[in-house]
């Protein structure tokens, strides 16, 4: 069975080395954070995610949910004694507003201990994930009044939350939905429709549950601009803060799915249930949108964790695995074989996972330090940047590192052999449970077009050109750096590739839209093998900074994977420019009847 | 009732090191360190003890670096109040810690001291009593279960033969063994409030101690790989290899 030990030295590494966190201590939320305290709760935080959250991966995912005939929920054994120790922990409280309880710490503080929750167990971490989304909701677009009734206890994870969009017809086109509410006269709604998919959508992990239901009010435009926001309590909210009356929500089935076993994925069904509005009528989608970027980013961040998870494991059993003789001759000769680790194609496997974890991770923080300037800085060009980069990055993210993860998750599973496929060893899980980051919170098709059909237009490009400076003026700082030149070339050479195909998208994917379409997946990771190759720049000289020309086993290990990333793994990007350069060519060639 | 605790920082007890090439001692460079686990143990019955009633002040001290600062911030993330960092580098041995703690406890009066009855590191198991000599304090070591009453504490001791129970006069040393409790995880709110926890500074002369080693490594070494075992076909044949081969019968 994998065990799990949290990557703390790396998150502090991009905090202290590359990142330099502590440059923005005059600032709210980092002042409370100093750089040592925040590897103490780390440090404290790893401890509960690997005794007592990994543990529970394997059962969670043996066991499942179960519902009963009255649509209440069990969770897997074991859930319900952890979610209470989550919550004594004040682990929720994290990142939140200190008015409502929270510790207040910073964006890029909270994603390290996410991360570490996501490698334990991600199924588990999916229930007080999903109380965040509901938070973030609530703290930015409801009213006071319900800023004061539902945030405390989302903030400890007395109560959960949850997002209720897909419906049975309706997914990535939201315009469709049906689900509809009734003006009561009293302020409040009658909700009535089924929501499909709800990820924590009914459990026994905690006394109350806050759904939040998009839902058309009766009469409001069809399409897209009819959408309202509301919030749908399992149990209605008395003025006390107590608990009042079931409320007209109840799980109808469990959905049957490949992985995250130990998460409830509900179909729900709202009969006459009593919801609040929360902004203005009809502007219920671009409430989600605004939630939706640190969502995605969070999506994004799981594809990096099961990576993380499987390589860990798949580490310990090539080191421990013992088969054939190393090609040059053998290496523990008083063995009956060698470890596995000294063949070649393994180490080829676990470099290319290793760098690319690692690579995505510092992509990961660095954007999500710019999600923390966009709320705190006092400067409005740092908070324009930062904006600019929220946007842009987060198909990225999402889109690149989930399908990387799950390519990395299998090639863990690889290095297994047969055992890989076998569940007692626990591979099989990592990669069915990273399977759904691809698919989630806008299929990474989805991601591909948002990167091409709206982020990168957005303000005439603003976004991407900023990237690029941002990158020429990092290659002129050190173009006179001897030993960074393999990386400085490599930079400069995949910026270049990126260049052309953002030229390319500008000049054939406006006069013909399938064009776009056709090129937005090869383009996305074009873009997201570029960023890695800056990342990788950047934590290479943070290295050779920190090593100050003597050997340091952890800054040369660093050089050596990032030498390895533009060697070994960067190469794909020429391929994903060529591709997209075709355009809606042969993709679109046949005609539909042909198929 | 104020209770002192020493905490000690180690090697993270998960890792493992290798032996200098000079063999002077393990290579401890970039490698994680924490705190001693039965120093841990230690921690949390001062706290349970105090959640219970019994204490009302938990002072943690640490001898060692500067960063050993971080083990007494632990320590008081676990809900320790106040800490007490002596500054030495290099190694400090169970004696000089032990008159270190003296002087400590002079200063503080506290009526219980509980301490981790060894450190992961060199495994000495000496400070506790060499402390309890020091004081003329009587001594409780390898603690299984503790109960203070007034001015009693009663301990439960892991001994070879099973349980001993002895009562101890307040002041008194305990040091505990591994089953007395299972430590918490610090929370969230209490690492946060830790950091507004004072701890003093000081220096091994504040005390009056000399930390110049008295003992002298001649050579640390890996311990010896393992050989391979035989399998023995019958009891009168392990009997036999015991009593003649091993001479341990």
């Amino acid at each position: 069975m994998p065990t799990y030990k949290a990557p703390v030295r790396e998150f502090m590494f991009l905090y202290r080395n590359v990142l330099h966190v502590d440059r923005h201590s005059n600032l709210p939320a980092f002042a409370e954070a100093p750089l040592d305290l925040v590897e103490q709760i780390l440090g404290e935080g790893a401890k509960f995610c690997e005794n007592v959250l990994q543990p529970l991966n394997a059962v969670g995912d043996h066991e499942g949910c179960k519902r009963s005939p009255d649509g209440s929920v069990t969770t897997p054994t074991g859930f319900k004694d952890a979610y209470r120790q989550l919550v004594d922990g004040g682990w929720p409280a994290l990142g939140a507003d200190p008015v409502y309880g929270g510790q207040g710490l910073p964006h890029v503080v909270s994603l390290a201990w996410n991360e570490m929750v996501s490698s334990a167990n991600m199924a588990f971490g999916m229930y007080p994930g999903l109380s965040h989304g509901a938070y973030e909701a609530i703290h930015h677009h409801g009213s006071d009044a319900q800023k004061d009734m539902y945030l405390p206890k989302l903030v400890t994870g007395e109560w959960t939350g949850t997002m209720n969009l897909t419906e049975p017809h309706c997914g990535t086109d939201l315009g469709l939905l049906r689900t509809k509410a009734v003006p009561q006269g009293d302020g409040s709604y009658k909700i009535s429709g089924q929501k499909i998919f709800i990820s924590a959508g009914e459990h026994d992990l905690a006394e109350n549950i806050i759904h939040l239901v998009i839902a058309r009010i009766e009469g409001a435009p069809a399409g897209t601009k009819g959408i309202s926001l509301f919030i749908v309590p399992k149990f209605l909210v008395n003025a006390d803060g107590s608990l009042g009356a079931r409320n007209g929500v109840v799980c109808g089935k469990i959905e049957e799915k490949m992985g995250i076993h130990g998460n409830a994925t509900c179909v729900m069904q709202y009969e006459d249930a009593v919801g609040h509005l929360i902004g203005e009528p009809n502007k219920g989608l671009a409430v989600m949108f605004v939630m939706m970027n640190e969502a995605r980013l969070g999506v994004g961040l799981q594809g990096v964790a099961q990576a993380e998870g499987a390589y860990q494991a798949a580490l310990a059993f090539a080191k421990d695995r013992r088969q054939g003789r190393s090609l040059t001759g053998p290496k523990e000769p008083d063995q009956p074989a060698d470890s596995i680790l000294v063949h070649p194609d393994v180490r080829r496997m676990l470099m290319d996972i290793k760098s690319v974890t690692e690579g995505g991770r510092a992509f990961l923080f660095w954007t999500a330090l710019y999600g923390d300037l966009l709320h705190k800085s006092p400067d409005p060009a740092v908070r324009e940047k930062a904006g600019d980069y929220m946007a842009l990055m987060t198909p990225v993210l999402k889109g690149f590192l989930t399908d990387r993860g799950y390519a990395n998750a299998t090639n863990c599973q690889q290095i297994y052999g047969g055992h890989g496929y076998i569940e007692e060893w626990g591979m099989s899980q990592f990669v069915r449970d990273a399977r759904i980051a691809q698919i989630y919170e806008g299929a990474n098709g989805i991601q591909a077009l948002d990167l091409v059909g709206r982020k990168l237009a957005a303000n005439g490009g603003r976004a991407v050109f900023t990237f690029f400076n941002e990158i020429d003026a990092f290659i002129a700082d050190n173009a006179d750096d001897a030993q960074m030149k393999p990386f400085i070339d490599a930079l400069t050479s995949s910026k270049a590739q990126l260049q052309d195909g953002t030229m390319w998208l500008m000049q054939n994917g406006m006069s013909n839209f399938d064009n776009a379409g056709a090129a937005s997946h090869d383009y996305l990771h074009l873009f997201g093998l570029t960023a890695l190759t800056y990342m990788w720049a950047l934590m290479v000289k943070a290295s050779f900074d920190g090593k100050k020309g003597k050997p340091d086993p952890f800054f040369d290990a660093k050089i050596a994977v990032g030498r390895h990333y533009i060697d070994r793994v960067l190469p794909d990007a020429a391929a994903h420019l060529a591709k997209l350069k075709t355009g809606a060519g042969t993709v679109m060639a046949l005609p539909a009847d042909a198929f | 009732m104020k209770v002192l605790v020493p905490v000690k920082r180690v090697l993270d007890y998960n890792l493992k090191v290798k032996v200098k090439s000079d063999q002077s001692g393990v290579d401890l460079s970039n490698l994680k360190m924490a705190m001693n686990p039965f120093c841990e143990i230690a921690v949390e019955e001062a706290v349970r003890l105090k959640e219970k009633g019994v204490v009302t002040e938990i002072v943690a001290v640490s001898i060692g670096p500067e960063q050993a600062q971080e083990t007494i911030r632990t320590a008081l993330a676990m809900g320790a109040d106040r800490g007490i960092l002596v500054k030495v580098d290099g190694d400090v041995e169970p004696l000089a810690v032990a008159k270190i703690l003296k002087g400590i406890v002079e200063a503080e009066s506290p009526q219980l001291v509980i301490l981790g009855k060894q450190a992961i590191d060199d495994d000495a198991n000496q400070t506790g009593q060499m402390l309890a000599a020091l004081l003329g304090w009587p001594q409780g070591t390898f603690a299984f279960k503790i109960d203070v009453a007034s001015d009693k504490v009663t301990v439960t001791r892991e001994v070879d033969g099973g349980l001993q129970t002895v009562a101890l006069n307040l002041p008194a040393i305990v040091t505990t063994d591994l089953r007395l409790n299972e430590p918490r995880y610090a929370s969230l709110p209490n690492i946060m409030k830790a950091k507004k926890k004072p701890i003093d500074v000081k220096a091994a002369a504040d005390y009056g101690v000399d930390t110049a080693p008295r003992l002298k490594v001649l050579k640390v070494t890996e311990p010896p790989k393992r050989q391979g075992g035989v399998k023995v076909k019958t009891v009168a044949e392990l009997v036999d290899k015991l009593k003649n081969e091993a001479g341990v019968l």
